[in-house]
């Protein structure tokens, strides 16, 4: 059992700006060990486009990120998992290869603990390419756990799984929470996870 | 560093496993200086005089087949927005990938350039020159390859343009690469300064090229 996490994530006053149009701006959250926060809002409001931008891949158009309690000269980015619409997995691998790669390009990961994660074991040997929608994107999932990171960000997560792997997903949240990590979901599937905080985009321009 | 040597062993096997891109490269290197012959008629003293020139235009157009593989797949997949949240910085990421593009199409290319020079009637003694000319020179096609394969990242049918991209870029490599083999054949020159030339060019390369190919990438994941 790895120590509890201590990062906490705090947002100042971001904006983003897509194609010349701001999606959102003047965003304001912190969150602290074990929190979980729900991104809702209709499609177009930049849910994705947050997420990216907690990841680094989408530059920040105003504001601050940081991660208090995280060890100096880490990039908010490096303590992300950041699971997209894309699971980003390798057809010419096995399902054990891909994870193993994750894990050891992360460092000190591990790759039987995300293999059970999703119930994947039994499918370890078997080529990628031959999953189904759900299973890839309980492979992607899994991702989660080939090495230990504090923050997830967790874009529709539950797309393409069955009811029973929803119920793995919720669980796996929770006790990641539990661990003292923070997730941050996009979703429109109601999930069990109790989120402590919401944050609901696209309302400004409505308004 | 583990993360560096876990992505080129995974680069490096996936271009095997995938297949296409060596045997492709390979392949294609066999048929355009296969069919040069042909073209140029059974001349053998013409032949030798054009196989230094000719060995390289073919690598060149060869190497950058597989080129947009460099990054393309790992946009498509998903898998190029996880690899930039790992420890990796963007250039080390570029460079790495553009070292295993390296392993997989370059030195295989130069292995097979003195087998080819065969058919060009490449005086034996200029063979050895020739490998090594080739291995100093295609870390360079490989590196500069990566800028163009991460600018023409997201577009469709992105090989055309970038070899419209790369090409240009491929002159200096082309002109020091032919001028050490040609030195090996006949001289005047000894080949050792301007294979030196190539080391240079592809240290150049390999400390710049991956800064360039970074801020390209930079853009493409918005």
């Amino acid at each position: 059992m790895q120590p509890p996490f201590t990062v906490s994530l705090e947002a100042r006053d971001i904006a983003c700006e897509r194609g010349g149009r701001v999606l959102f701006q003047g965003l304001d959250f912190a969150l602290q060990p074990g929190e979980a926060l729900l991104v809702s809002g209709p499609n177009g409001a930049g849910k994705t486009s947050l997420l990216r931008q907690l990841a680094g891949l989408l530059p920040l158009e105003a504001g601050h990120l940081s991660a208090p309690g995280a060890e100096a000269g880490m990039a908010v980015a490096e303590l992300c998992h950041y699971v997209g619409h894309l699971n980003a997995v390798k057809s010419a691998f096995t399902v054990r290869e891909n994870l193993a790669f994750w894990a050891e390009f992360a460092g000190d990961g591990n790759v039987d603990a995300a293999l059970a994660a999703f119930g994947l074991g039994p499918l370890a040997e078997i080529s990628a390419g031959l999953l189904s929608a759900g299973q890839r994107r309980k492979l992607g999932l899994s991702r989660l756990f080939a090495a230990p990171r504090p923050i997830w960000l967790l874009d529709e997560p539950s797309v393409s799984l069955d009811t029973a792997s929803v119920k793995r997903l919720d669980a796996a949240i929770r006790d990641h929470l539990k661990a003292g990590g923070i997730a941050i979901v996009s979703t429109h599937v109601p999930l069990k996870t109790r989120f402590t905080k919401q944050l609901t985009l696209g309302l400004e321009r409505a308004a | 560093m583990s993360a560096a040597l876990a992505l080129l062993v995974r680069d490096v096997k996936l271009a095997w496993r995938e297949g296409g891109a060596i045997g492709v490269a390979l392949g294609f290197y066999l048929v355009v200086v296969a069919i040069t012959p042909f073209g140029l008629g059974p001349d053998l003293n013409l032949l030798a005089r054009v196989a230094p020139g000719m060995l390289w235009v073919a690598l060149l157009l060869a190497a950058l087949l597989s080129a947009d593989r460099i990054f393309h797949n790992d946009y498509e997949d998903g898998t190029l927005d996880v690899l930039t949240t790992g420890p990796l910085p963007l250039p080390v990421l570029a460079a790495v990938k553009s070292l295993a593009h390296w392993i997989t199409t370059g030195v295989p290319l130069a292995l097979l350039a003195p087998v080819l020079g065969l058919l060009l009637n490449l005086p034996l003694d200029a063979m050895p020159m020739l490998v090594l000319a080739m291995l100093a020179g295609t870390p360079a096609v490989s590196f500069i390859a990566a800028i163009g394969a991460s600018l023409t990242l997201g577009l469709r049918r992105s090989g055309l343009l970038l070899a419209l991209l790369v090409l240009p870029l491929y002159v200096p490599v082309l002109i020091f690469g032919v001028s050490t083999v040609s030195a090996a054949m006949v001289g005047p020159g000894s080949p050792w300064p301007p294979l030196l030339m190539l080391c240079a060019l592809s240290l150049a390369s390999i400390v710049l090229a991956p800064l360039a190919a970074a801020a390209a990438l930079r853009t493409a994941l918005r």
